[in-house]
């Protein structure tokens, strides 16, 4: 059923009538109504300061680059910089799961941190960090390199890790990377996905080599894609059937070994496009590679994705992607017969990163739901650019989507799954609306790829039509 | 027990001055405690002849704020005055202004402010340039402060400058200004002057200290000039301060001037004339050269 274009703006207007008049205007100019031709930044404004005194969902500079970027590249040892708290409330949290053996060729399992105290902040954390890297070296000789994510007081206080990063590189032989990512930068996690992307062309780009015998015309980089749950396995499994060469993934089960060869791959795919346009365009300016974006999200977009990047390659490469689709189409019918009757018609409404709230658009879609609103936290004008031709006429975009205009807009729209993260699940499935996390996939992945979206369908399904919600009423049906 | 913190321009004298008035103090057989919150560490050395005393931060670095003892930072100077250094990182790294907060904090987890005393004397560094070196004027600290400045436009600036940071506490919690205090540099009219900003900032010229050179030799000799040369006129002059804070009634929060006016008051007292007469003098003498 089309959404009435009308009915919501109306809703909008309504949620936003709460706010004095100074907030009202500001946050009217990050919310609006879908117009397929509509240009993104004209329905919302992006990538600004969040409103004081509002509840945002954004997260910080830090959270850019140690737990999206850096954090999965499994072969170094991620120091987070500072007091205890961020490194160990982003320990594993992001559920990035990695090969190896823990602790030889996978540090992804443990946490270090220079665990700051009261005296570092005083006399400076720049000799314990040093000791740090030593200790970390004796204890983990395997270790391909350091990266030192700053928390906020190194900021404050002025430490000069950089310098510390050239002595120690110097003194043991291997690779530290400063990354000055202190979380009061910026207006949310999305700088810190740029400073890690700056800090990667720093110290990263160019550094290693492939050999030529190696090199074949079909390589090519993932970038973007965090295998959370393990999502770039099942896109690798995808993308080698069609023919290519995957020679390096970032940076999920990522290894800095391969980020230091991407710049002899022939072209980079690019999943998360928010995270990694930095570095993709840089190895385009640098290197000449062309870089494509695609999306791994349910069987149209896959099949539309398989068939872009195919079209990259000779016919070799084309005939075995038709091959490939050939291969999984009967299968995805298999799983949407099965559950597409029992989610036809469901409403979605999803807040999440820069990225999934345009990607996964379709993967509902070919399970019959419907997209009502489409969230960002961080993502700018250029993300807005790409969604409006995603979502329906008449679905509602948010920007920056606070925590009383989500829970208002539930209550208005009446979704049937709130699709978002940790900090809103439990406030929706008080409120008796069926959740999935979709940061972490809650406990569950890969959701990306053929195998991805079986798991997809599933996991949405038992969501919805658990018979525990029989025991809740939301409250517009008390 | 009455708490007072010292601010002034780097350099102008504050620690002599503190110390020097101290000694007068304790001479009137006053219980008094000297916090020294230059991260140098200089504070003291004139009370303790000298001696070298631990500082509260490298203690807390040594041994964890909890394991401070009072043996391991306090020394007893000139007049039974307890010296206490707060000290802090070298120049470059760390926050200096955190080390006085941590440092503090631990003087109070020492029971440091629970002794019988009269007096407790800050010394601060420069300027209030963070939250940090507002520590000691933060509620339930110093509530009287003292400027120390000369004549000389940076030290205007600067005491005016120390003005505003201090009406912000003013307004939020109970610390005035005592007063300004001129360590003189023989600038013209310094003393007209000095009293003229002073009243404009809202308080008073509380002692105009000469400049002698008793002070300097006394220092070489690490020691204050109460100590050193006792009978100097001088060590009558601080005497003379100790007696004026003692008494003093006068407590403010002031009113720092804009820029342009204190630019003003330096034209109208003459530093500007001055500066002219000589200038056009130097010019008439080149024109009737040639």
């Amino acid at each position: 059923m089309a959404i009435n274009i009308k009915e919501s703006e109306e809703i909008v207007e309504d949620v936003l009538n709460i706010y004095p008049e100074k907030p009202r205007k500001n946050r009217q100019e990050h919310i609006g109504v879908n117009k397929k031709d509509a240009c993104g930044s004209c329905v919302a404004k992006s990538n600004l300061k969040s409103l004081p005194g509002v509840m945002t969902p954004r997260g910080c500079a830090y959270a850019g680059s140690k737990g999206v970027v850096w954090g999965p590249v499994k072969d170094v040892i991620n120091i987070s910089h500072g007091p205890i708290g961020c490194g160990h409330y982003s320990w594993g949290t992001r559920r990035n799961l990695a090969n190896g053996v823990p602790g030889v060729e996978n540090f992804m399992p443990f946490q270090f941190t220079t665990d700051f105290r009261e005296r570092d902040i005083v006399f400076g954390g720049d000799k314990k960090l040093e000791q740090a890297i030593h200790e970390l070296k004796g204890l983990f000789p395997t270790t391909k390199g350091f990266v030192v994510e700053s928390e906020c007081p190194i900021g404050l206080i002025g430490d000069d890790i950089e310098a510390v990063a050239k002595k120690t590189s110097a003194d043991l032989n291997t690779t530290v990377i400063p990354v000055r990512c202190e979380g009061f930068r910026g207006v949310s996690q999305s700088l810190g996905h740029h400073i890690a992307n700056d800090s990667i062309r720093d110290y990263v780009v160019g550094t290693g080599k492939l050999d030529d015998s190696q090199k074949t015309k079909y390589d090519v980089a993932i970038l973007g894609d965090y295998n959370i749950g393990g999502d770039v396995w099942a896109s690798m499994k995808v993308i080698t059937e069609m023919g290519l060469n995957v020679i390096a993934h970032w940076s999920g089960d990522g290894s800095i070994e391969e980020m230091r060869i991407t710049h002899e791959v022939n072209y980079i795919l690019l999943h998360c496009y928010r995270s990694m346009n930095y570095i993709s365009n840089y190895y385009n300016e640098k290197y000449g590679i062309p870089w494509i974006e695609y999306n791994f999200f349910g069987p149209t977009k896959i099949k539309e994705s398989i068939r872009k990047i195919a079209a990259l390659f000779d016919e070799h490469i084309q005939e075995q992607s038709e091959k490939v689709i050939e291969k999984y189409e009967p299968k995805m019918q298999a799983v949407i017969d099965k559950y597409r009757p029992r989610l036809e018609g469901k409403k979605v409404m999803i807040l999440v990163g820069g990225l999934r709230p345009r990607h996964i658009v379709g993967a509902y879609e070919d399970l019959g739901m419907q997209v009502v609103t489409a969230a960002y936290e961080f993502a700018h004008s250029d993300d807005y650019e790409r969604t409006t031709k995603e979502l329906e006429d008449g679905a509602i975009i948010a920007d920056d989507l606070n925590e009383h205009e989500f829970i208002e807009l539930a209550h208005r729209l009446k979704p049937d799954l709130v699709a978002s993260g940790i900090k809103e699940k439990y406030v929706f499935q008080k409120m008796g609306i069926p959740f999935r996390q979709m940061h972490s996939w809650d406990y569950s992945g890969p959701y990306h790829g053929y195998d991805g979206f079986e798991i997809f369908a599933k996991d949405m399904d038992l969501a919805i039509n658990s018979p525990s919600w029989k025991f809740v009423k939301p409250s517009w049906k008390k | 027990m009455r708490q007072i913190a010292i601010y002034g321009k780097g350099g102008i004298g504050k620690s002599t001055t503190t110390q020097n008035t101290l000694a007068a103090l304790a001479e009137r057989g006053k219980k008094i405690m000297l916090v020294g919150c230059d991260p140098k560490a200089d504070s003291t050395r004139l009370l303790l002849g000298g001696a070298t005393q631990e500082t509260v931060l490298n203690s807390v670095k040594d041994v964890g704020q909890e394991n401070v003892t009072e043996e391991d930072v306090f020394r007893i100077g000139f007049g039974g005055v307890r010296c206490v250094e707060s000290g802090g990182p070298e120049p470059g790294v760390g926050c200096a202004g955190r080390g006085i907060i941590t440092s503090i904090t631990t003087l109070e987890q020492l029971g440091a402010y629970e002794k019988e005393l009269d007096y407790v004397f800050y010394d601060v560094l420069g300027d209030v340039v963070c939250g940090g070196f507002a520590m000691p004027i933060r509620e339930g600290y110093a509530k009287e402060i003292y400027i120390v400045c000369s004549g000389e436009l940076m030290a205007l600036y600067a005491a005016n400058n120390i003005a505003k940071g201090v009406l912000k506490f003013a307004n939020s919690g109970g610390v005035r200004v005592g007063g300004l205090i001129c360590n003189s540099r023989n600038v013209d009219n310094e003393k007209d002057m000095v009293e003229a900003f002073a009243k404009k900032l809202g308080t008073q010229l509380i002692h105009f200290i000469p400049r002698d050179n008793v002070v300097q030799r006394a220092e070489i000799k690490k020691k204050t000039v109460i100590e050193h040369e006792t009978g100097a006129k001088q060590a009558d002059v601080y005497r003379e301060l100790a007696r004026k804070i003692e008494e003093n009634e006068m407590f403010v929060i002031p009113t720092p001037m804009a820029m342009q006016e204190l630019e003003d008051l330096m034209m109208e007292y003459g530093f500007m004339e001055e500066y002219e007469r000589t200038t056009e003098a130097a010019a008439a003498a080149a024109a009737a050269a040639k």
